[in-house]
């Protein structure tokens, strides 16, 4: 099985454990508190993805043909999801990022976060990751 | 025995009128704080949409036959209403847009087009909706005019003294908020327009959150021009009016070409149709127009006099209540307010606290409100924004403190 899948399963394992919204809630804000996500120096102008509601940077670096991700939000909701997309896709595969299908986000129940109406800045982030994949797989060939 | 408009207006019964109001919201019974960005609509309103679709639609102004006569003059009717409504002189004076953000964008465009020229100026402030910023900002860059912005003060008002400073000859229109959507400030437009007719400088008023709250008399204000939004006062989407007057929209050439707006046509010249129908090209949003006219009289029902002391009593409330949460602030304080509470609370952003309310069923706005320069003036990167209708009750602001508490406990 493809790693990114693998990773998604297992998160939707996680979730399985939760007993309502507040449960899912309050995990995803723990994640979004405790994680430091981006270093500093990418909060800048040049990473960041504006959203109507709440913004987000996001940095990138390559090696071997694998992707790492650094991202944060001032929102700490969108963070934790930014926290568990990096931990989808941050170390994998260009070409897999490239082409991953995201299910994840709508089987635990938080596809609102991920609608382009929210305008949460996380849709624009989830096409610049997949951007990043495209190019760098590209470049790789 | 005589009944008190005190008495007459029994919230329970009003509350019985809005079907939306008894939904659910994510398994939750529905709490609607959102009527500032677009209100719910009574059966009224539902059902006269409803008939006029099973039963009277023929397309307006054209048909010899019974159905397009009756469709005619439901509309022209709905237009009469309206005018009474806002006290215009002349139905030629209201014309029918799309909304609020049309009639701003018609005027810039037909006015700027005809008036404004090469260094001359429009003057705006700084607490206005994008709609009242962009179309200015487009016609000022066509014709090489400079937009002027009044500022606000601390409390969300307009510094009067630096308005009233940057109003000269060059200025070719002046176009503010009457109530801000964001603030709630209500803004005391009669005075500025007073002042501004002393230089003969003409005054757009944007109306969109006045008109749900408080009684327009276009003629007292003087207004020159005054526009809304249906969708805001209990009646359809996509349905608006502009108020003009005569002597100005004369003057303006057509905004958009098409049929209605026409007298005659040859392919070597049009002469264009009489006012209103001169800046209403195409089939009109004939279902809209019914439908708001049916808002007018349900607003009149209800009388603007019970909607403001209701709603003032909301504000009240609710201003004393979110106080009392630590750390939450208003943003927005000046002395007269329309029923809209723009807060923020320390240390948790406004996205978070919105998507924990929206899991318990009460809906209000976050983010900016599309007034990226004003939140940008308070250094925030938006509010949430609790508004009040006549149809919400303190109940409702009970649960929306619940929330926030709730919240907050989970956030912070």
């Amino acid at each position: 099985m493809n790693p990114i899948n693998s990773i998604q399963d297992e998160i939707i394992d996680e979730f399985a454990f939760f007993g309502d919204w507040m449960e899912k809630y309050e995990y995803i804000i723990d994640l979004g508190k405790s994680l430091p996500l981006i270093d500093e120096q990418y909060k800048d102008e040049d990473h960041l993805i504006k959203g109507c509601q709440s913004q987000v940077w996001l940095h990138a670096d390559e090696a071997e043909g694998k992707v790492s991700f650094t991202a944060d939000s001032d929102a700490v909701i969108t963070k934790g999801i930014i926290a568990l997309l990096v931990r989808v896709l941050s170390g994998q595969k260009a070409e897999e990022i490239a082409k991953a299908d995201l299910y994840f986000i709508d089987k635990i129940g938080l596809k609102e976060h991920l609608s382009p109406t929210r305008s949460n800045g996380l849709v624009s982030m989830v096409k610049q990751m997949k951007m990043y994949g495209l190019a760098i797989n590209a470049k790789s060939q | 025995m005589e009944v008190t408009a005190q008495q007459a207006f029994d919230i329970e019964k009003i509350r019985k009128d809005f079907p939306l109001l008894e939904q659910e919201m994510n398994g939750k019974p529905i709490i609607f704080l959102d009527s500032a960005a677009s209100s719910q609509k009574p059966a009224q309103v539902i059902d006269r949409l409803n008939d006029y679709y099973r039963t009277g639609h023929a397309n307006v102004h054209r048909g010899v036959y019974q159905l397009s006569q009756e469709a005619t003059t439901a509309f022209e009717e709905a237009r009469e209403l309206v005018r009474q409504f806002i006290n215009a002189p002349s139905e030629k004076e209201v014309i029918f847009v799309r909304g609020c953000t049309e009639g701003i964008n018609l005027v810039a465009s037909s006015y700027g087009r005809k008036f404004i020229n090469q260094g001359d100026a429009v003057l705006i402030t700084a607490m206005e909706h994008h709609s009242n910023i962009v179309p200015w900002q487009m016609i000022c860059e066509e014709r090489g005019a400079e937009l002027r912005v009044a500022p606000v003060n601390d409390a969300g008002e307009i510094d009067l003294d630096a308005l009233y400073e940057l109003l000269d000859e060059r200025v070719k229109i002046v176009s503010l908020v009457h109530v801000s959507n964001a603030l709630g400030t209500v803004n005391p437009v009669k005075a500025i327009i007073d002042r501004a007719h002393e230089l003969n400088i003409p005054v757009l008023v944007d109306g969109a959150q006045a008109i749900p709250h408080t009684q327009v008399d276009v003629q007292a204000l003087d207004a020159d021009f005054y526009t809304f939004s249906g969708h805001k006062m209990f009646g359809p989407t996509g349905i608006g009016v502009l108020y003009g007057k005569e002597e100005w929209l004369e003057q303006m050439p057509p905004y958009h070409g098409g049929g209605e707006m026409i007298k005659t046509v040859t392919f070597e010249k049009t002469t264009y149709n009489e006012l209103p129908h001169k800046f209403e090209a195409g089939t009109p949003d004939i279902s809209g127009v019914i439908g708001l006219g049916e808002a007018v009289r349900y607003i009149q029902s209800i009388g603007y006099e019970n909607i403001s002391r209701h709603e003032h009593e909301l504000l009240v409330y609710a201003t004393e209540q979110l106080e009392q949460i630590e750390g939450l602030r208003i943003i927005g304080t000046a002395k007269e307010k329309a029923s809209v509470v723009s807060f923020l609370v320390d240390g948790v952003h406004p996205y978070d606290l919105g998507a924990i309310l929206d899991k318990l069923g009460i809906a209000v706005r976050t983010g900016h409100h599309c007034t990226q320069p004003l939140m940008a003036r308070y250094e925030i990167p938006g509010t949430v924004r609790a508004s009040f209708a006549f149809y919400n009750n303190k109940a409702d602001i009970d649960a929306l403190v619940a929330g926030i508490n709730r919240a907050v406990l989970m956030l912070k």
